[in-house]
């Protein structure tokens, strides 16, 4: 296998070209891209262009001549931006994302849009209007969710990095369920200008990849201070690639208890993160046992946040300017109509329970609760980063589950996220880095948490891990 | 029924575009009367994907408003109001909701009566539809046209406490808060191109008693809807009240040509706007230097204005007048370079428009002078002013050019006693004191000499010939 790095390497010293790199990665697409799905639509002809055009050109970019996958709700001007919803088919953005502009002036070709649990609501990218996406290490299972397709495209060969978005573990998960690396930047490290809103104050965007050293390059050149997103942070992030090979001596590793014990966490996924402890120990790192009480409350702070900002996010698909518009007697009809058939159930579901919370009389109990547990939240977390550098658990209760399994019982879906899903709330970094693999042969992925920027420090951790499997 | 056992409570919520460049949240232009849905872009389209930038000018003007209105200027927080409505991009309002610029401020009305502020906070305009075919109703409609210019456009929503109490007083608040506006260059408060717009919550109550239940009026485009509507709905209210019926809590809009309100939606039917913080911004927090700043830059204020010009013309109705049209500095200038401070008050009021064109002060002096000593009648000089107002130049210059030569007292003389001697029966009217001829004998003068007489100059002749 190639990795970016070694692709971007070869592109600019001349010695490979853009298309040739490209072709070859087609080549693997049309082989299995049948029985994967990992795209909405593969760029065939827009990604055989920009490869042309790496190739007259300067080929300086960090990632010249690289193919990159894109989550498909990254807005890309002129071409399809589904979000995997019926309600924006057809619909084709005039303008790029930050992140795509940043990846096309690095010299990245584009060579596809993924498939996702609509507007990124799910864990299995089975709530997809346009069908699942399948894990490439077995067919008969989910790759993850929601950015399921970036994870599998990444697994699959399709590209050897994709950008996805977390809100609530949509990259951990699936990278962890593919066997791949993912990463969840900072809040505000990284511009959402572009990225299709499910939950704003939780949404960021990350990498996959599949190397820790791939994963921190995509992450160093989407990165940045963008004027055109208020939340993103105006600070200088230290250098990630060169900082890799640092080693774990002296730092301080924290095994998260309540969520290594959670509800559900598969005995063999918490055999993985022991042995991902002793790795650490053995690397020179001084592990012990780490607390943060309020990470418990997580997931059901997180199911009434998460809702409430996607009732209102989503309002605005009503038929009147863009997508679907199903006709009807008057505006209100007409947009109930649009709505009705235009998005799937899980996402009906969120904008009821979200448009419950914030409702008067519920507010206080529901939403102002769910907010007061979220400060709680961090509170714990920045108590827990007085004594630890990095945290270390499980980043999805099990390895890759069937598909269908947990379709009828949305309750057993929202639980994959009980481990990732305490990041976003804190606002916090959070990578998963593959490591070994469960009873059934299934990859497993091992979270590492830390504090806010703290980018640097979980890539070269992951690095040792990733190291100590070899 | 009697209004007089009734008092009224008014209080208003105006809403005023604020005049900056660009919109609130993204780079478009903030511009009325544009072709439509040219000024847009995916942030004001409210685009998947889009995020909205706060603009620094309209937190700027917003304190410049608190500032002008006493109020508190303090850190503020954008809230979304979320509700459905095809104008509306993104189908939430970014407005703010507990925590506004600003907060508990006063306006002082030119009666010396004060209308307690309560806030006067930041939000975006909406789009403007239109309904096309059956007669411009919603209900039947054909289709309906979105122009997406206005929408992102920045508001201050000024709320007042219901501190007013007849209909003048609401009148005179409106006219005040307008007046303040402009002279602050916040808006430019056109009532009539919607740029302000009033709602008004009105109750009425017994002296003594709690405060009634208030229906909240809409659509009043221009001050004088203002006090029309307030009157009328009084009186709907009060024979309600008095007929032993309860007022429903409810919208009404405001009918101009039916003069009258009629009901819109109800308190039942209201909805739940959900409000929450908006997680695509962050909280506003202007430091003290900047708010020092503005406040060190702000300019005279109209009741500061209206005092001042008061004290140099000698007070006058007049002054509130030009105030509001922005032609006190004018006048003050040219009274300064020695014009006629009555003359020019008297044009500022009469026979300008705010702006008042090329004309600038020392010309507007001159022309003032020429009128005091005689040199051009009252209707001449007039006629001076409009060609100063589109061209400029030398009043004394135009006056020549027009043939405004000043009228010898002997050539008037002769011409006032050749009109007595052409109707001696109404002579005999004036000499017996009625003066509804007075008119008929200048209008002669004013036709046999071609308009260059002046009017006072006639009375003033005729007068003495009949004392005679």
């Amino acid at each position: 296998m190639t990795t970016a790095q070694q692709i971007a390497d070869a592109v600019r010293a001349g010695e490979r070209s853009a298309s040739e790199v490209l072709e070859e990665h087609l080549a693997v697409i049309d082989e299995r891209e049948g029985d994967v799905h990992a795209f909405n639509l593969v760029m065939r002809d827009e990604a055989r262009a920009a490869a042309v055009a790496v190739d007259a050109g300067d080929r300086t970019g960090a990632l010249a001549g690289v193919p990159v996958a894109l989550k498909d709700n990254l807005c890309t001007r002129g071409i399809p931006t589904t979000c995997s919803s019926r309600i924006l088919e057809g619909w084709r953005p005039p303008y790029d994302a930050t992140v795509v502009a940043r990846l096309a002036a690095a010299g990245a070709v584009f060579v596809g849009k993924t498939n996702l649990d609509e507007f990124a609501m799910g864990s299995s990218t089975e709530n997809s209007a346009f069908g699942p996406t399948r894990n490439p290490h077995d067919l008969d299972r989910v790759p993850g969710g929601s950015s399921g397709g970036s994870a599998a495209a990444v697994a699959a060969g399709f590209a050897p990095l994709a950008l996805g978005s977390d809100t609530g573990g949509s990259i951990r998960q699936p990278a962890a369920l593919c066997g791949v690396v993912g990463l969840k930047p900072t809040y505000g490290l990284v511009s959402r200008y572009g990225l299709v809103a499910f939950a704003s104050s939780l949404d960021q965007i990350g990498p996959f990849a599949a190397t820790v050293a791939d994963a921190a390059l995509l992450l160093e050149v989407i990165a940045g201070h963008d004027p055109l997103d208020s939340t993103s942070l105006d600070r200088p992030l230290p250098p990630l690639v060169s900082g890799l090979g640092d080693g774990v001596e002296g730092l301080r590793v924290g095994v998260l208890t309540e969520l290594v014990h959670a509800e559900g966490i598969a005995p063999d996924v918490r055999r993985r993160v022991e042995a991902a402890a002793e790795a650490l120990a053995d690397a020179g790192a001084k592990v012990d046992e780490a607390s943060v009480p309020a990470a418990s409350f997580g997931l059901s702070a997180y199911y009434l946040i998460a809702p409430a900002e996607a009732s209102s996010n989503l309002a605005r698909y009503d038929g009147v300017r863009y997508g679907l518009r199903v006709d009807a007697e008057n505006t209100a009809e007409m947009n109930a109509a649009t709505r009705t058939a235009g998005f799937g159930p899980e996402v009906k579901r969120r904008i009821m329970l979200g448009t419950y919370a914030l409702s008067a009389g519920y507010y206080d109990a529901y939403y102002g609760k769910a907010q007061q547990v979220r400060t709680l939240i961090i509170r714990d977390f920045a108590a827990a980063y007085d004594s630890f550098d990095v945290l270390l658990c499980p980043t999805s209760p099990t390895t890759a589950f069937r598909l269908g399994d947990k379709t009828a019982d949305p309750m057993s879906m929202y639980l994959n996220d009980v481990c990732t899903i305490p990041s976003n709330l804190a606002g916090d970094p959070a990578i998963s880095v593959p490591f070994g693999a469960g009873d059934d042969g299934l990859p497993v992925g091992v979270q590492l948490l830390g504090p806010a920027l703290s980018e640097g420090t979980l890539l070269r951790t992951a690095a040792v891990l990733e190291g100590a499997l070899r | 029924m009697s209004l007089d056992d009734w008092q009224l409570v008014v209080g208003l919520e105006v809403h005023a575009e604020l005049a900056t460049n660009t919109k609130i949240f993204c780079g478009c232009a903030n511009s009325f009367g544009d072709e439509p849905n040219t000024n847009v872009c995916p942030v004001c389209l409210g685009l998947p994907g889009s995020l909205p930038v706060l603009n620094r000018s309209a937190v700027e003007f917003a304190a410049r408003l608190g500032m002008a209105l006493e109020c508190t200027v303090q850190p503020s927080v954008f809230h979304r109001k979320n509700y459905f409505y095809p104008d509306m991009p993104k189908d939430y309002q970014v407005s703010q909701y507990d925590l506004p610029i600003n907060a508990d401020g006063t306006l002082e009305l030119p009666d010396g009566s004060v209308v307690g502020i309560e806030r006067a906070h930041l939000e975006e305009d909406t789009g403007k539809t239109t309904h096309m075919g059956g007669g411009g109703r919603i209900h039947d409609a054909a289709y309906s046209l979105v122009d997406y210019n206005r929408a992102g456009v920045p508001l201050v929503e000024i709320v007042s406490r219901p501190d007013i109490r007849t209909p003048e007083q609401a009148q005179a608040y409106a006219t005040e808060l307008r007046a303040i506006l402009a002279a602050t260059g916040v808006s430019d408060a056109k009532m009539e191109e919607g740029s302000m717009r009033v709602d008004a919550n009105v109750s009425m109550h017994k002296p003594g008693e709690p405060y009634g239940t208030r229906c909240e009026i809409k659509n009043l485009n221009s001050v004088r809807s203002l006090g029309r509507a307030i009157r009328y709905e009084m009186e709907r209210q009060v024979q309600l009240l008095e007929s032993g019926e309860r007022i429903v809590q409810e919208t009404r809009h405001w009918d101009e040509d039916a003069g009258r309100t009629r009901p819109g939606r109800s308190k039942e039917q209201a909805e739940d706007y959900r409000y929450f913080q908006e997680p695509d911004l962050v909280p506003v927090a202007p430091d003290d230097e900047w708010l020092a700043s503005i406040r060190a830059a702000m300019p005279m204020l109209p009741a500061a204005r209206r005092t001042r010009l008061a004290a140099q013309t000698g007070g006058d109705v007049d002054v509130a007048l030009v105030v509001e049209r922005g032609l006190d500095d004018l006048v003050l200038e040219a009274i300064a370079a020695g014009g006629d401070p009555g003359r020019l008050l008297v044009h500022a009021s009469n026979n300008l428009s705010a702006g008042a064109g090329e004309l600038s002060a020392r010309p507007f002096a001159e022309l003032s002078k020429l009128e005091a000593t005689g040199a051009l009648t009252a209707t001449q000089a007039k006629t001076v002013l409009a060609e100063l107002v589109t061209a400029g130049g030398d009043p004394a210059a135009i006056a020549a050019t027009r043939g405004f030569e000043a009228m010898g007292d002997d050539a008037l003389a002769a011409a006032v006693d050749a009109a007595i001697a052409a109707d001696p029966e109404a002579w005999e009217k004036f000499k017996a004191g009625d003066r509804k001829v007075t008119g008929f004998f200048v209008g002669l003068v004013m036709k046999t000499t071609k308009g260059k007489a002046d009017g006072k100059a006639v009375t003033a002749l005729l007068d003495a010939r009949a004392q005679s």
